[in-house]
């Protein structure tokens, strides 16, 4: 009798409070959120379409002249294409080594921390650091990989790594996997630790080899998981600026230019503040889109 | 009789064999992605101790110390550029945005994790996404907002700013920690006497010590990292940090210090790299819990 007195009083005191204590709790953080995210996200969008520029206090709607003027813009859509193009190669690069990196790191064996630091450092470096190590050791001059090359005789004078357009483009791609590659292979690690070690003994036991194994039974059960990897990795290398501004700034001529680095050029250099917001936002469509497979996934996926 | 403890024996040598064999396969697998992860900071570790009359050479070969390693560019990386003054500002942007972040974060964690039931998981999802807004698209607007409220130029707009990178993630996180704390500890200490919020400081919270600590690393090497809002905000070196400073001011004109660059890259690298492996399980574990129905 006591007891139950005690108890639906506690209930009532806490279906009082729930939501009061629930909302005033979240609070800070959509204030915060709508303040510093909100609020610059449609002033992008009203900026794309305005002609403002840091010069000038005019301000006028403009529609989507912007738009209209960067499509003409050999520039923008080489950028564009850059974008998704140094975005696709990277990842699916970056799906295969991350594949082997994982199953390299759920391994037992003597010194794996060893490896576990140096195969990490790549994530864990600033980019921007990390990157400024790449513009050294693609030196046009001192690049020691030129060195070896020159050594083994398959040159006779230096690469110019990023000096030609072509090899240029390949050094942001390989630059883009190299950093990737690690937080994919630690999420890839999450689902491999997830797959229940009987089916694998179970396929050993019917005679399946390493890659019979690999195929029908890792890949599929990780395809979630892969697919996660991989949304994280076109998340960060579309929106990333530093690889592509440190190593190249776009250059040679443009070549390398990506959509981040054309809207800083314009808008933040150059101050045409409407272009460049309009340049950023042609990633808009892309992450509403990941952003869809995200949610459809989140639900299937334990791991996330 | 004999034959079949031939069979036996030859069986086991042939497992042995193979085993062996897969260990060889194992090792040369993971030393060259080790050696391929490390490359670049492989030649930075050489270069930074490399006199000029060595580094300089074409042919010399760039993996070897033709002449005896020196000090002299961290010596003049530490008393004669700003790389000091960018270490500072990264600390105090971190340190303060570890604190807005771990302040805002953990009441709404909380409240997503316990107090939210329709609206939470929709919320919870709603923040997430906010990492969908990067600093890309949000730099040219974020701009002109730093320049309104006048703190351009200063250490204050990035640590404004930066809470919006690592709020989202660090509500992820911690909602997972939360969810993987038994409600009755908190009831039982509610049940003792305890107003909710009371019960939770005295129960909850010591438990959500390596969520906290996992946050702790993760903001801060998060705003460690950003390039963007940082190069667009602060020209002036007095306010950089390491991720622009670095890149942007150990040149001059068209010569790059070269060797005292790496030097910085290095000694930046090395301690972040430590803490994160350290951390590293842990983060794993609180990815997965942020995704248990609590």
């Amino acid at each position: 009798m006591a007891t139950e007195v005690i108890t639906t009083r506690r209930r009532r005191y806490l279906l009082d409070n729930e939501r009061v204590l629930g909302s005033v709790l979240m609070t800070p953080a959509v204030i915060y959120i709508v303040a510093l995210v909100g609020f610059p996200f449609v002033l992008a969008i009203i900026y794309a379409l305005s002609d403002v520029t840091t010069g000038s206090r005019g301000f006028n709607f403009v529609g989507f002249d912007n738009f209209v003027r960067i499509l003409d813009d050999p520039v923008f859509l080489r950028s564009l294409r850059n974008t998704f193009v140094f975005a696709a190669i990277s990842n699916i690069l970056v799906v295969v080594l991350a594949k082997a990196l994982a199953m390299i790191l759920v391994a037992d064996f003597k010194g794996k921390w060893v490896i576990r630091f140096f195969v990490l450092l790549p994530w864990t470096t600033p980019i921007s650091l990390a990157t400024i190590m790449w513009l050294w050791t693609l030196d046009s001059l001192f690049s020691p990989i030129d060195w070896v090359l020159r050594w083994l005789g398959l040159i006779e004078s230096n690469s110019y790594f990023l000096g030609k357009p072509g090899l240029a483009m390949a050094s942001v791609i390989i630059v883009h996997t190299w950093r990737i590659v690690p937080l994919a292979a630690v999420i890839m690690m999450a689902g491999l630790a997830a797959i229940p070690h009987e089916i694998n003994d179970a396929a050993q036991v019917d005679g399946a080899g390493f890659w019979r194994k690999l195929f029908e039974i890792t890949i599929p059960l990780m395809a979630p998981i892969i697919a996660v990897a991989v949304l994280f990795g076109v998340i960060l290398t579309i929106t990333d600026m530093s690889v592509v501004w440190v190593l190249t700034r776009g250059g040679p001529t443009n070549s390398t230019q990506v959509l981040a680095t054309w809207s800083f050029l314009k808008g933040i250099e150059g101050g045409a503040l409407s272009q460049g917001a309009a340049i950023a936002l042609f990633l808009l469509p892309v992450l509403v889109g990941l952003t869809v497979v995200i949610l459809r996934l989140a639900r299937r996926v334990e791991v996330f | 009789m004999a034959t079949i403890v031939r069979d036996i024996e030859t069986e086991r040598t042939q497992a042995r064999r193979r085993r062996r064999r897969g260990r060889i396969g194992l090792y040369t697998a993971a030393i060259t992605a080790a050696v391929m992860g490390a490359f670049p900071f492989i030649w930075a570790s050489l270069t930074a101790f490399k006199q000029n009359k060595d580094l300089y050479v074409k042919s010399n070969n760039p993996f070897l110390f033709n002449l005896a390693p020196t000090l002299d560019h961290f010596k003049f990386l530490f008393n004669d550029t700003n790389f000091l003054t960018f270490v500072r500002n990264t600390m105090v942007v971190g340190l303060a945005v570890v604190a807005i972040t771990l302040l805002i974060s953990l009441p709404a964690a909380y409240s997503l994790a316990r107090l939210a039931r329709k609206w939470g998981e929709r919320l919870g999802i709603g923040i997430f996404l906010v990492y969908l807004i990067p600093p890309t698209l949000l730099f040219i607007p974020m701009q002109r907002v730093i320049v309104f409220l006048d703190l351009q130029e200063s250490l204050w707009s990035l640590i404004l700013v930066y809470p919006t990178i690592t709020i989202p993630i660090s509500v992820w996180l911690l909602m997972g920690f939360f969810k993987g704390i038994p409600r009755d500890i908190e009831e039982q200490a509610q049940v003792d006497g305890y107003s909710r919020i009371g019960a939770v400081m005295r129960t909850v919270m010591p438990l959500m010590f390596p969520g906290v600590v996992a946050v702790i690393v993760f903001a801060f090497t998060l705003s460690s990292h950003e390039f963007i809002y940082a190069l667009a905000f602060n020209k002036a070196s007095a306010f950089k940090t390491i991720a622009v400073g670095v890149p942007t001011e150990l040149v001059r004109g068209d010569v790059f210090f070269w060797q005292s660059l790496m030097g910085a890259a290095i000694v930046v690298a090395v301690p972040i790299a430590v803490v994160f492996n350290l951390f590293l399980d842990r983060f794993v574990t609180g990815f997965t819990m942020g995704a248990v129905k609590g």
